[in-house]
């Protein structure tokens, strides 16, 4: 865990610093400098922010599905446990990738939401996180609402699909690779404007902010096994 | 299996003649909530996207208000216990489902029937989609809303959270057959529609497939 | 049928804890125990209507397990916790429960026998809402025998009950006591007495 933690704290300080500091220029001569992408320009150093936590936020949402899947199968409450911190940690980075993506947009598009497909469909992966924290706050049997709220969780589950591969195809939008995407070459990276350098640290990102993902969830494993066999005893004493 | 199901089916539809516990409540929320939209318009002209939307807001909140029922009424009256030992999960899924499409069909009917009254814009061009439209996603209303409705019954704060949980899940129908009506009022060639048509059948699948996987965890405590 | 190791937690708090028994046809077993100590739990596991958080109950007939679907059937079940659809009268509660079962064509001799018995064929066309609440209690008694369950689990058998219900329901268990199986979770040391063995929950 040691190097989960040093390692996600390390790669998101150095995307910071690269991602920032590292100049544009028309004509990228050395590894120390991005090109300039057409209608992005300086806007494109947020690449390295909103598309790791947004992944990071689908991420979450999938492990969440999977132990509540795992609980269903054998009533064991660690899933459970599991299940939500996963949840919790996906809703946070949905909020931060939503941000992001907001700012972006304001920049870029002019203003903060502009209902462009994948920005509805992080706004519905917002509102499935809160449903889910509602359902789960409305029952009072430990049980019942894991089990629920597994329940629950896959059901939403199964739209998910619709949503990020069907929904951008059919509506217009304004993401790359959207449909009515001026310059029609898919999403940023097939088309091939982003640089080999890039890419590296695009994936330096992506790496960190998983790894920060992953420390994450096991402090708030540890910190809910110990309220646990806090609770249990003073069960005992009682 | 299906004389079963159709057992269950009409067991609801016996109950719910008997008290118009539903049916009632139904109807009346049709009437509000288009003469809401009466109001908000104050004889604007509407277009056909904004009708077409209206349309199936009216639908959407009046099935949140009368959907949860088949699974709640059993929960308050005691009775699960007693269906849980005479029928087998998947019986009690298709019967209640069974029963949820056919009241989501009446109320769009229902909305239909005033819409076409009251909206002289409200014209449908093209009968063949929007019968389909209004076809396929009630299908696709009611296949989410029965798993979501079995859910609730079991949670505590029902009436409340049922629209909270189902708005997620409904998103991409209700924007499915959305842009589908616009079709239909506008009277664009069939074959336009036909991907919205291929995205609710996939959806009903998808989710009722699902649910029949799932609903026995839902459904025994 | 036999139950292993049967659990259940409520809030990770044990009601039940590991109990394990076997009963063959002709056998009769009392669950006895304090208010809360799990007896209507485990008869609920026992029907099949909620599951154990560990451990399992399983149902043979001639050497192989049977499934949830298969027994169901075999089953009947009383419980002050079980509610009828009380919009409807006796009788079409009777169809609609045999309709949803599918058991077949409705045997009237033994629905008739069986209402005789319990003393409510005068009122069958009645609306069970109307009824009192023994009346109800006699009637979940004809809904719980008239499939012929082989197994018959009752939870509080005779609560609500006159006399009359009382010497109803002491028959039909004597004749359960011969040839099927009968559970019976009670606090009332006589109706404890009408199995030949006693299981007591709880600490």
């Amino acid at each position: 865990m040691t190097f989960v933690k040093y390692g996600s704290i390390a790669l998101i300080s150095f995307v910071i610093v690269a991602g920032i500091a590292i100049p544009l220029t028309q004509s990228p001569q050395s590894w120390l400098e991005f090109p300039v992408i057409p209608g992005l320009e300086e806007k494109a150093r947020n690449i390295f922010f909103h598309v790791p936590t947004a992944w990071t936020t689908v991420l979450a949402f999938l492990v969440s599905m999977v132990y509540g899947f795992r609980y269903l199968r054998t009533k064991n409450p660690d899933y459970d446990q599991k299940s939500v911190i996963s949840a919790g940690l996906g809703f946070m980075f949905c909020i931060l990738a939503t941000v992001t993506g907001a700012l972006w947009a304001k920049f870029n598009w002019g203003s903060y939401w502009n209902w462009d497909p994948r920005q509805t469909s992080i706004f519905i992966l917002l509102l499935i996180y809160g449903a889910y924290f509602s359902l789960r706050s409305a029952v009072e049997l430990e049980e019942k609402r894991a089990s629920l709220s597994a329940v629950y969780a896959i059901v939403a589950g199964l739209t998910v699909p619709f949503f990020i591969f069907i929904m951008p195809r059919m509506m217009t939008g304004l993401h790359p690779g959207a449909q009515g995407d001026s310059s029609g070459g898919g999403p940023l990276f097939q088309s091939g404007m982003m640089a080999g350098n890039m890419r590296v640290l695009f994936y330096v990102a992506l790496v960190g902010f998983n790894l920060l993902y992953v420390w994450l969830f096991a402090l708030r494993l540890r910190i809910a096994r110990l309220e646990d066999r806090q609770r249990l005893r003073q069960h005992r004493e009682d | 299996m299906i004389k079963q199901i159709m057992a269950v089916f009409s067991k609801d539809v016996r109950s719910e003649l008997r008290t118009r516990y539903a049916l009632n409540a139904l109807l009346m929320f049709v009437v509000t909530t288009v003469a809401i939209i009466l109001f908000a318009l104050r004889g604007e002209h509407a277009g056909p996207t904004v009708l077409a939307g209206m349309f199936w807001v009216a639908v959407f909140f009046t099935a949140m208000s009368g959907l949860s029922r088949s699974f709640v009424s059993e929960e308050e009256r005691g009775t699960t216990m007693t269906l849980q030992l005479i029928a087998s999960p998947t019986t009690v899924y298709f019967g209640k489902l069974l029963f949820n499409v056919m009241l989501t069909i009446l109320l769009v009917a229902g909305v239909t029937i005033v819409y076409l009254a009251v909206f002289p814009a409200f014209e449908i061009n093209d009968m063949s989609i929007f019968l389909l439209t209004v076809f396929l996603g009630s299908l696709g209303l009611a296949s989410a809303a029965t798993i979501i409705a079995a859910i609730i019954a079991k949670a505590g704060s029902r009436g409340t959270l049922y629209p909270v949980l189902s708005f997620p899940i409904l998103i991409v129908p209700l924007m499915t057959v959305m842009n589908a009506t616009v079709k239909s009022l506008e009277g664009t060639p069939f074959s336009d529609a036909m991907v919205d048509f291929v995205v609710l059948i996939s959806y009903v699948m998808v989710m009722t497939a699902g649910s029949v996987l799932l609903f026995d965890y839902v459904w025994k405590d | 049928m036999h139950a292993e190791g049967v659990s259940k937690k409520f809030n990770r708090r044990n009601v039940l804890r590991d109990i394990s028994f076997a009963l063959a046809p002709g056998d009769s077993l009392a669950v006895t125990g304090k208010n809360g100590s799990g007896k209507s739990t485990l008869v609920k596991i026992l029907a099949g209507v909620l599951s154990p958080t560990s451990g399992r109950v399983v149902y043979e007939a001639s050497g192989s397990r049977l499934s949830s679907d298969e027994i169901r059937p075999l089953i009947g079940f009383v419980s002050p916790y079980l509610q009828l659809y009380d919009e409807f009268t006796a009788v079409e509660i009777l169809d609609i429960i045999a309709r949803i079962r599918s058991s077949g064509a409705h045997e009237s001799a033994r629905r008739r026998m069986l209402m005789e018995q319990f003393n409510l064929w005068d009122r069958k066309d009645d609306i069970v809402r109307t009824y009192s609440s023994g009346m109800k209690q006699r009637l979940k008694y004809v809904v719980a025998l008239e499939h012929s369950p082989s197994i018959l689990l009752l939870d509080e058998p005779t609560s609500n009950l006159d006399e009359d219900g009382i010497n109803a329901v002491r028959k039909v268990v004597s004749e359960y006591g011969k040839s099927g199986v009968l559970v019976v979770a009670t606090n009332d040391a006589v109706e404890a007495a009408w199995c030949s063995r006693q299981l007591k929950v709880g600490s």
